[in-house]
């Protein structure tokens, strides 16, 4: 089951983070829809639309993956259904 | 990308500076079969309804809070009130029920269990009696059984015999746990108008209206629509403040209509209503008074509160009837009134 989800992550800028983050969600089966990135102030903010495989790797598994890369980066991750964006912003 | 990176930031900023969040997923339970003769035999009944029934609640919302990332901040369950149990045993005490829900709440991780209640409002019948005679010995001995007593409703009036032997059952609960604060009178309410659908603790209880098992689901959040109100410029008139509100008031709800449906779904049972109450916390700005004060009112209290809280109450309705079609519970405001 491909699930939709979307991910963001925010924190200070440096190298390597959307290869880190990337590299999470292709080892975890998560593909990559879209992509919206930018750079306030150093602040790093990151918002993806991604499709996790539920089937290949659980939801809950996938966002294990990810919080492991926040917590080596030192960034804020979070990976949500997208059910709950459609249902607050869209009538 | 269908959802934009601003609507993706207010809802994250909603959760981690506002505070909102799903305040409670409620399983309604019908306990009708559990009646009996033997108040020990009722008392068994129960715990193993509650136990077979719930014991899946507690990981399915905790699931859901991590998949949609939207914290669930409790789980509890309502149940028949008790006093509809007890018609044919004869026991004086039946706090042996409230310790058997207590058991079975501990068993699968709820909260709170409500509904160790009665409903007196046009008079007290000899079982109801006896549960409320029971009341303070039953909050003193459990944590987290919650009890309520109904006496009085729009179209009956007040029944003022109830509201005596309540007033006596309220010393009585205080006094049985002096040496904790009193915290027995913080589990139990007493009411006027009594709804059968009402998610949040103390005074859950789980209506004869309602189906076997049924998923209500309680909304909160007064620090996003306080944040709303206040992000708005100082000159704007008080349709643009019940409009911000309206819209807040739809996104909440649409949040805890996903919530439910969801919990509902994977639990296999009916989803009851989403309650629109704005339930706040001790958490710094989580606060009713504060949204009424970003209104306009100098101080809660002061003049223009009522104008304020009426306000507030009738754009929190529209904005969440448009967001479900299942609004029930108490949908109020919960307002200090000291």
């Amino acid at each position: 089951m491909n699930t939709p989800a979307i991910l963001s992550v925010l924190g200070e800028d440096r190298v390597g983070i959307v290869a880190a983050v990337s590299a999470a969600l292709a080892a975890n089966g998560a593909n990559i829809e879209d992509i919206r990135q930018t750079i306030i102030t150093g602040i790093f903010s990151m918002t993806m639309l991604v499709t996790v495989d539920e089937e290949a790797c659980a939801f809950d598994l996938v966002q294990a993956a990810l919080a492991k890369v926040g917590d080596e980066l030192g960034l804020q991750i979070t990976l949500q259904r997208e059910d709950v964006f459609r249902a607050m912003h869209r009538v | 990308m269908h959802i934009e990176p601003e609507e993706i930031a207010e809802t994250l900023e909603m959760i981690s500076r506002h505070h909102l969040d799903v305040r409670t997923v409620t399983l309604g339970l019908s306990l009708r079969a559990c009646a009996a003769d033997d108040i020990d035999e009722i008392a068994r009944r129960v715990y193993d309804r509650v136990t077979s029934a719930a014991g899946r609640l507690v990981p399915v919302a905790d699931a859901i809070s991590r998949e949609y990332g939207i914290p669930i901040v409790n789980k509890r369950i309502s149940v028949t009130p008790v006093a509809e149990l007890i018609a044919s045993c004869g026991a004086c005490d039946v706090s042996p029920i409230a310790l058997a829900l207590d058991r079975a709440g501990a068993e699968v991780g709820v909260d709170f269990v409500g509904g160790f209640s009665a409903l007196v409002h046009k008079g007290i019948g000899e079982a109801d009696r006896r549960l409320i005679d029971s009341i303070p010995a039953a909050l003193a001995a459990t944590e987290r059984v919650c009890a309520s007593v109904n006496v009085a409703t729009t179209r009956a009036g007040i029944n003022w015999d109830a509201v005596l032997l309540m007033a006596h059952t309220i010393k009585a609960c205080a006094a049985a746990t002096s040496d904790r604060d009193a915290i027995a009178c913080a589990k139990l309410v007493v009411f006027c108008n009594m709804v059968e659908d009402n998610p949040f603790m103390a005074g859950a209880v789980h209506g004869s209206g309602e189906p076997d098992e049924v998923i209500n689901v309680g909304i909160s959040g007064p620090g996003a629509v306080r944040a709303v109100v206040e992000s708005l410029s100082p000159d704007a008139d008080l349709t643009a403040v019940a409009e911000a509100i309206k819209a807040t008031a739809f996104k909440i709800t649409r949040m805890g209509e996903l919530v439910a449906r969801e919990a509902a779904r994977r639990l296999g049972v009916t989803f009851g209503i989403v309650d629109l109450s704005l339930a706040p916390t001790p958490a710094e700005g989580d606060s009713v008074a504060a949204i009424l004060e970003a209104i306009g009112v100098e101080r809660c209290w002061g003049p223009g509160t009522t104008m304020a809280l009426a306000l507030l109450n009738d754009a929190v309705k529209k904005g969440g009837a448009m967001g479900t079609s299942r609004a029930g519970g108490l949908s109020g405001a919960f307002i200090p009134v000291s």
